[in-house]
């Protein structure tokens, strides 16, 4: 090291290394981003939600269909009692539920209706409405992974949009009330 | 106190930092004394701002202010006071403005201790910290804000984490951003050399004691996560060699090596360029450190699609700064040839050595650490390397540094007295060997425990040899001056540390066992009696309480009470609970019930466990007691070494990317 | 060559030595102790090694948690929604191992049943691990949507 390091050529190998470092992050970064985009994005974006015809948390002798909900645009929130990242979720929805100013339907996923009620009671309910998925059937025509996942709907029962994981303040600025907004002006 | 009025200090705090970047240097390139003292108010301005910063959003913390995004997801009512406080820096907007607080901390103290430096390498020095600054404010700014607002404010917050909930959290990130963030003082010290062309070395004696410091400060951040781990993560192991340990601990060889090459710098003049080298990577290793943990870039590449925007500016200032600095160093790398000659057999050929080993071993780290990112970018699939891979090469790499450990400090500069060290060699080979005969008869069986005990004596005789020399052979009163008893703490540790964590390894007893109440179970030679779980609550948080009486020969030892702690969000936290000793720490940790009323535990008796952490901070204090040698304090202001400041490519290239 | 050019040279040729030696023991090093991510689509498929251990990455399938009554050992399936592949695992579970949450396990294959040897949930609490997520788009776009993926579902 000591000796070598005098010469011009020697000087400059720690300059080439780092820069053939960078160079393959920057590789690793772009091919990242095209291949996210390749697999992230599900399906359905822009096609029709699926049917569905699922009872109420609050009284499961009534059921709500797909139907039932279309003319307006509606935001549709995958929760379960279970989920320790919808917890995590749920004071943004606490707080964000009137700002919407489109209904936010609650979708509890696979979970049995006597927790999820007790977990709403305790940690307050942000939805308008609560519809549940016992056996997870219908979410498995969403294409749903897991808890929480956010789906926005338009009045004509297109899946407009879906995010993954909790919903941040960030993700409700950039993704979500844009897209209310548009639908909200489309709809106008 | 209005949390846009933090946003204000920031961007003031980011003006003040582009010019404490630019016109310190452009007065040092200019020989502009007006300009060059414009650096310590800048300097001491910028502080200001982002103190203020800081505190704004600690009151919005202790205020509950849920209003801020930062704080709802980060705290909530019911959470300890103490716990708000840390939770300023629990993720990363708050954790990216402690490390400019602290960056800031240690440029004031650089303005008020170097007031003796030569004023134009000075202003130097202030103007590559503001650099550094701007970068990180500019980062923080546009891509991580921690001021920004929800409205309406929700009622309460979610909460801080719970494995961070710990008294450990307190402590470990400022410490470890302490040494990150010092090295930026190393860092600066060698670029502003690189600016200026000093022609003598003296910088790098200039630079040593914050170097110093700065390791002390990152081996005592280490040493707190590492228990940090071992208390809060429920398993009672104390390295894991996971991503994020290991962005922590490739800064610390790097800088262990610099300690060591700029001592030979300093007193041989040699080795300057590595030197140089040396400084530039510990400071590209802690800004990796800081970056890769909080991105979650080291769990995937992935991570850089959830916030692209984060990535790439970080890839962008590293590559800048790194790169810049790199690209300096290919022009003005000053001439190495300097420096006196020495002998295959001498304290140079031992350092050597070490920083060798040091260095590859970082290399070796920074290998694993990132081949599962490799893997990803080129689609070989989605791997993980696990401590079999970093624990069997760490100690290959080691074995070396630890043989030649005590030949160093014994040896002379430039030629070693081959009879001193035969003479050693006799002494340290008779006393290793009779440990590991000791420590057969007292019962360690496996050649592992054997090698530890045999490889931790080898140390620890050779700072014992060179502590008798020096008695010997120095005159009363300049027998141990502070940076040879640095040295000797430091290496004394080092001994401390194998013991520990290669006995604790081999003796260990550790069990996993289901227990129903009133059953004991025999672990090495204690007997833990499991009495029960009841219910129990804590300030934010129910908890189920097990109760586990140990006894040795039928005496009672201790009663410890580990817990499974439940937040209001649903997290479920483990709290192990340990009987702490000086040769054995008797851990428990509850588990779930597994039916018949029975509870899973771990029970572990972990013999030395303490000696890893002590050896720590005796490498710690080492740091620390080298920082106060006369050597480093300056006497009267220094003269100016530097050749005359002339116009020329260098710092004209440098500061085009300042001003970037 | 006069000596202090040949001590130079005998240094930096023991240098380059160590540091190839060393390069060369780190390559064998990691070729031995990398371990490789598949998803329960994967092992289904017969992509994962047979006799070698591997990861397991997936979702820890709703009410498939059992413990066999007093002892340590815990039954559960992990499925990716497409295929579910049965685990066992002897041990105490980490804090974050919940039903319908994401986890890595360690282990192999034997018998049709995948023989853990550590599960790790994620600390840093988010959504899922984004290998696991890969792994299940991965699943899904090879295999689109299949008829009844989740047999029996359900808590």
């Amino acid at each position: 090291m000591n000796e070598s390091a005098g010469k011009p050529v020697a000087r400059l190998v720690p300059l080439i290394a780092f820069a053939a470092l960078v160079a393959f992050f920057v590789v690793g970064l772009v091919w990242n981003q095209t291949h996210d985009a390749r697999f992230v994005p599900s399906p359905l974006i822009n096609k029709p939600a699926p049917a569905f015809n699922l009872p109420r948390l609050e009284n499961p002798t009534q059921l709500v269909s797909k139907a039932n909900l279309l003319g307006q645009p509606y935001l549709l929130n995958v929760f379960a009692s279970w989920c320790f990242a919808c917890a995590e979720e749920h004071p943004t929805l606490m707080a964000y539920r009137d700002r919407f100013g489109i209904p936010l339907i609650g979708y509890d996923y696979k979970d049995a209706p006597a927790d999820a009620r007790g977990w709403l009671q305790k940690h307050g309910d942000p939805y308008h409405e609560v519809i549940t998925d016992q056996s997870g059937e219908t979410a498995l025509d969403f294409g749903i992974y897991g808890a929480p996942e956010t789906y926005l709907i338009d009045a004509q029962g297109i899946i407009r949009y879906k995010h993954i994981g909790p919903l941040t303040p960030a993700v409700i600025a950039k993704d979500i009330e844009p897209r209310i907004r548009e639908l909200k002006q489309a709809g106008a | 106190m209005n949390p846009e009025l933090g946003q204000l200090a920031l961007i003031l705090a980011l003006i003040l930092s582009a010019l404490q970047c630019l016109l310190p240097i452009i007065g040092a390139w200019r020989n502009n004394k007006p300009l060059m003292e414009t650096a310590p108010s800048l300097a001491i301005g910028q502080f200001v701002f982002i103190a203020m910063a800081y505190g704004i959003l600690t009151w919005a913390f202790w205020t509950n202010d849920f209003s801020v995004a930062y704080v709802a997801q980060n705290s909530n009512l019911a959470l300890p006071w103490f716990y708000k406080l840390a939770a300023v820096w629990g993720a990363h907007e708050g954790s990216l403005l402690l490390w400019m607080l602290i960056l800031n901390l240690w440029t004031v103290a650089l303005v008020v201790l170097g007031g003796k430096l030569p004023r134009a390498f000075f202003a130097r020095v202030i103007g590559v910290l503001g650099f550094v600054a701007f970068g990180f404010i500019l980062y923080m700014v546009a891509t991580s804000n921690p001021f920004g607002r929800i409205l309406p404010a929700p009622a309460n917050g979610a909460d801080l984490n719970p494995v961070l909930q710990d008294p450990g959290l307190t402590f470990h990130p400022p410490l470890l951003y302490m040494g990150y963030v010092g090295f930026s003082v190393a860092f600066a010290f060698a670029i502003a050399a690189l600016l200026g062309g000093e022609l003598k070395a003296t910088w790098v004696r200039w630079s040593r004691p914050w170097t110093n410091a700065a390791w002390a400060f990152l081996t005592i951040g280490i040493v707190a996560g590492s228990a940090w781990a071992y208390y809060e993560l429920g398993w009672g192991g104390w390295w894991f060699w996971d991503p994020v340990e290991n962005a922590s601990f490739m800064p610390w060889l790097i800088g262990t090596a610099l300690i060591h090459a700029q001592a030979i710098t300093d007193k041989r003049g040699g080795l300057r360029a590595w030197t140089l080298l040396l400084s530039i990577f510990g400071f590209a290793f802690s800004l990796l450190g800081t970056f890769l943990v909080r991105s979650g870039l080291l769990t995937s590449v992935h991570a850089f699609a959830f916030a692209p925007k984060r990535g790439v500016f970080m890839l962008v200032y590293l590559a800048v700064v790194i790169g810049g600095s790199l690209a300096l160093y290919a022009l003005r790398a000053p001439r190495v040839t300097g420096g006196k000659s020495f002998a295959l057999a001498s304290r140079e050929t031992m350092m050597l050595i070490g920083n060798l080993m040091l260095t590859v071993a970082c290399a070796m780290v920074l290998l694993g650490t990132l081949y599962p990112l490799v893997g990803e970018a080129l689609n070989i699939g989605r791997i993980s390397v696990g401590p079999p891979y970093f624990g069997p090469l760490f100690l290959l790499l080691m074995t070396p540094l630890v043989l030649a450990l005590p030949f160093g400090p014994l040896s002379r500069w430039g030629k070693a007295d081959l009879k001193v060290w035969r003479r050693a060699l006799v002494r340290i080979v008779a006393l290793a060997a009779a440990a590991g005969i000791i420590g057969f008869i007292i019962g360690v069986r496996s050649w592992y425990g054997l090698l530890g005990v045999t490889a931790a004596t080898w140390v620890m005789t050779g700072v014992a040899l060179f502590a008798i020399k020096r008695w010997r052979e120095a005159p009363r009163g300049k027998r141990y001056p502070f940076e040879m008893l640095g040295m000797m703490l430091a290496h004394f540790g080092i001994g401390v540390f194998i013991a520990g964590a290669i006995l604790t390894r081999s003796l260990s007893v550790e069990q996993d066992v289901s227990m129903r109440p009133g059953a004991g179970t025999v672990v090495g030679a204690y007997t833990f009696n499991f009495k029960g779980v009841s219910e129990v609550r804590g300030p934010n948080y129910r908890a189920q309480q097990g109760t586990m009486l140990i006894t040795r020969h039928g005496k009672p030892v201790v009663t410890l009470y580990p817990q499974k702690r439940t937040y209001p969000g649903g997290q479920v936290q483990t709290e192990a609970a340990i009987q702490a000793g000086i040769f054995r720490d008797l851990y428990v940790s509850l588990g779930d019930p597994v039916g018949d009323n029975a509870w899973s535990l771990r029970v572990y008796d972990k013999p030395f466990v303490r000696w890893i952490w002590g050896g720590g901070a005796l490498m710690m204090l080492g740091g620390f007691v080298v920082m106060a040698d006369k050597r480093f304090r300056l006497k009267h202001a220094i003269e100016p070494e530097t050749v005359p400041a002339r116009p020329d490519p260098v710092p004209r290239a440098k500061l085009a990317e300042g001003g970037a | 060559m006069n000596a202090v050019r040949k001590r130079r040279l005998i240094v930096t040729l023991v240098i380059l030595g160590a540091v190839a030696i060393a390069a060369g023991l780190s390559v064998f090093a990691l070729q031995q102790n990398v371990t490789y991510l598949y998803s329960p689509t994967e092992v289904d498929a017969g992509k994962a090694p047979a006799h070698h251990p591997f990861r397991l990455g997936g979702i820890v399938k709703e009410g498939s948690v059992h413990q066999v009554p007093g002892t340590l050992t815990t039954d559960f399936v992990i499925t990716d929604r497409f295929q579910s592949i049965p685990v066992r695992y002897t041990g105490i579970l980490p804090d974050l191992f919940r039903t319908g949450l994401s986890t890595i396990t360690t282990g192999r294959m034997e018998h049709g049943t995948f023989v853990a040897t550590t599960v790790l949930a994620k600390h840093d609490a988010t959504y899922m691990p984004p290998q696991v997520k890969q792994a299940i788009a991965k699943a899904k776009e090879e295999n689109r949507i299949p008829p009844h993926a989740l047999e029996g579902g359900g808590p």
